[in-house]
């Protein structure tokens, strides 16, 4: 592998030499666990691993609530019964597979925004983001899935609303909305086909996953300061980096464990806070709930897809310049897919020559208020659609377009950036001076 | 703890959970559950009142499908004594599709399901009506007061009153504060579209007026005991295993808990070196 500069596995013995010729596995694990990993990053570098263990989580769960599950629309309901009333620990594998889609969800937004403002997506590590959206998406599919598969009202109505998006694309949508659910409407092939691809993409997730991370491995890390890793020789690039084992692997863990700790407080406290009760009633066709709301992580896309109603002019333009061919739901549709399409293409319409948010003092302001306006539609996602909630709807929307389309180009022309560090070396030593006689005091501690 | 726990990932999510404002302003009321918060457990002699408001009353036309006779029995639940749950077991008959015909229900099998039309089944209906949120759609309440579906239940049964003045007199179900989702007239609806009384009209009929029971153990029977008891009943049939979950919970908690001191200190002594400190 090309990258950092570091020392590589050397199999020594006999036997490991006898392996390494046929098969370089534990070089392969070596090069990876030894990675060359800049020693400056932060606490917001530990969601990856939250993620990954998230997922692994979740495949374990999964696969034991598969072992009691039905899909079936007449036993489905009661066989997830079943397994919070009968099967041995059931209860709380449920409700850790149920959260686990709340921490996943949690630790992919912090992920996402992270970076975003350490300029994580911009060259040479765009492939490293656009997998990452690929994986986000197929995030998305797998838990809306997942949430079907209970057949309570909101899963049942939920898929209604869902899949009626695209049903809302001019000329082929009621073939497609016909084709994702094997039926012309939410039924027995719709549950059949959902339960199925739940259970195949979380692997199609895990094997991205590892394209992910070879992606970055390949690449190196970023960092806060946004500043390389010198690669001029192996003791420089040794002066601005620590090995991934054993100091980041031990940081990451602490990490996980708090993380993990108010996970555990949410499971065993208030495990169906963050659901929606109406799921607890079994799956009626003929009665649809007065609201529905989709689960919390899906809300602010939610809000987009609403912003955009018949009476906003834009709307209006459009339709009056397609012919009609794009009216206000598919705008809707359009919308929400757009404001994931603008994010992935960050790499390309961030003009700015420095990578970390830290050194730009405009960008700084208008992340933050990215931020703010990611948390006002998820919040605004959830509310009706009168009274003033459809004109916060709309300025968080436009604000989420103008950001990527308007403001990220425009920053790195207009802005004037703060100066950035020579060296991570130099950034981390900022922060832990180096005093006299550190390493006798060092080694005495020892 | 709890809530120091809890709050940084909740403060995110609180703002944005559940679901939008009920149609209708309702009054329910925050009873004091001793199941609530995270070390809160059910009243056993509460759940075998319960139970027994559920049998002479409730049961006549709502079903508890999803609840095996054999769970009464159960540690952290009503905990009948085995003897008493069989017996209790035999005052039900169940069909069987084996013989084709209605026997002896045994602890293996479950309450009845819904012997009345409209009347919904009972068995998940405190999980299912924990869904009225905090101002704004905030879930505040369920959050930091504890409020649920059983206090709901508790509400609907206590919250029948005289039907208000603006009401016309043959109009359809039971003047309810609590209930948010029913019928309302529209001679109750001022000039600006709000509703003028509190809650709306439930088709079902006041079923608890107070000393609808006897307790063995001389507990009160008034209506808002009764309401409490049952709802406590429905929250247990509803979730079984919360005293399990609560326990798994804690010591989850405490373990990772533990865990994050060990790997801080592991990881402070690791570098310690790197960052030039003792």
């Amino acid at each position: 592998m090309s990258g950092i500069p570091h020392d590589h596995y050397e199999p020594k013995t006999g036997i490991e030499k006898w392996l390494h010729t046929r098969l370089p596995i534990v070089g392969l694990v070596y090069d990876t666990l030894m990675l060359p990993t800049p020693k400056n990053l932060n606490w917001m570098w530990i969601w990856g691993i939250v993620l990954a263990f998230t997922l692994v989580l979740q495949i374990a769960t999964g696969i034991v609530l598969v072992m009691h599950y039905t899909p079936h629309v007449d036993l489905a309901f009661a066989s997830v019964e079943h397994i919070m009333r009968d099967v041995n620990g059931g209860h709380m594998i449920r409700y850790f597979h149920a959260n686990g889609a709340s921490l996943f969800f949690v630790a992919v937004y912090l992920h996402m925004f992270r970076g975003l403002y350490y300029g994580s997506y911009k060259a040479p590590r765009e492939v490293t983001w656009i997998i990452g959206m690929l994986m986000y998406l197929m995030m998305m599919g797998t838990a809306f899935m997942g949430y079907v598969l209970p057949w309570g009202q909101m899963s049942f109505h939920g898929t209604a609303v869902i899949t009626g998006l695209f049903g809302a694309i001019p000329f082929i949508g009621e073939s497609i909305q016909t084709w994702l659910l094997g039926a012309s409407a939410v039924g027995q092939p719709a549950l059949n086909r959902f339960f199925s691809l739940h259970y195949l993409l979380p692997f199609v997730l895990l094997g991205l996953t590892i394209v992910h991370v070879w992606a970055f491995h390949t690449t190196g890390n970023n960092n806060p300061t946004g500043v390389e890793v010198r690669r001029t020789s192996k003791e420089d690039a040794a002066k601005d980096t620590l090995p991934f084992w054993p100091y980041f692997v031990i940081k990451d863990l602490f990490a996980l464990a708090i993380v993990l700790a108010v996970f555990m407080a949410i499971v065993g406290f208030m495990p169906n806070y963050l659901g929606h009760p109406d799921n607890y009633v079994p799956a009626n066709p003929l009665a649809t709930p007065s609201h529905i709301v989709p689960e919390w992580y899906f809300l602010p896309f939610y809000a987009i897809l609403r912003a955009f109603t018949a009476d906003v002019w834009i709307v209006q333009l459009v339709n009056f310049v397609s012919f009609g061919i794009i009216d206000a739901k598919f705008f809707g549709v359009l919308a929400m897919f757009g404001a994931i399409a603008v994010m992935a293409l960050a790499p390309w319409l961030d003009t700015s020559s420095v990578r970390s948010g830290r050194y730009r003092p405009m960008f700084k302001w208008w992340f933050a208020l990215l931020a703010f306006d990611f948390m006002v539609l998820m919040w605004v996602g959830a509310m009706p659609t009168d009274g003033i909630y459809p004109y916060i709807s709309l300025i968080a929307a436009t604000y989420w377009f103008g950001y990527f389309l308007v403001l990220l180009p425009l920053l790195g022309v207009i802005e004037k950036p703060l100066p950035q560090p020579a060296t991570i070396e130099d950034d981390f030593n900022a922060h832990y001076a180096p005093k006299a006689g550190a390493d006798a005091s060092a080694n005495s501690a020892e | 703890m709890f809530r120091k726990l809890t709050l940084t990932a909740a403060t995110a999510l609180a703002l944005t959970t559940g679901q939008a404002i009920a149609e209708s302003e309702t009054h329910v009321h925050d009873y004091d559950f001793s199941f609530e918060g995270p070390f809160g457990s059910y009243d056993q002699m509460q759940l075998q009142r319960g139970l027994q408001i559920y049998t002479e009353v409730c049961s006549s036309c709502h079903g508890l499908e999803y609840v095996a006779f054999r769970t009464l029995h159960d540690e952290g639940g009503p905990a009948l004594p085995e003897d008493q749950m069989r017996a209790y077991a035999e005052f039900y008959e169940v069909y069987d599709p084996e013989v084709d015909d209605y026997r002896l229900a045994t602890p293996a099998d479950k309450f009845p399901a819904v012997t009345s039309a409209n009347a919904p089944d009972l068995s998940l209906m405190a999980k299912s009506r924990a869904g009225f949120h905090g101002p704004l759609g905030t879930g505040i309440n369920q959050f930091v007061k504890g409020m649920g579906g059983a206090e709901y239940i508790a509400s609907i049964i206590a919250g029948y009153e005289e039907a208000p003045d603006c009401a016309p007199e043959d109009f359809d179900g039971y003047y309810n504060v609590a209930f948010a989702s029913g019928g309302y007239p529209d001679s109750c609806i001022d000039d600006h579209g709000h509703n003028m009384v509190p809650g709306s009209w439930i088709g079902m009929a006041q079923p608890l007026w107070g000393d609808d029971v006897e307790f063995a153990d001389g507990h009160s029977t008034d209506i808002h005991h009764e309401a409490q008891d049952v709802a406590a009943f429905l929250m247990w049939t509803a979730e079984p295993k919360m005293m399990a979950r609560k326990q798994a919970g804690l010591s989850g908690v405490i373990l990772l808990i533990l865990l994050s001191v060990l790997l801080y200190l592991t990881n402070k002594r690791l570098w310690a070196p790197h960052k030039h400190k003792d």
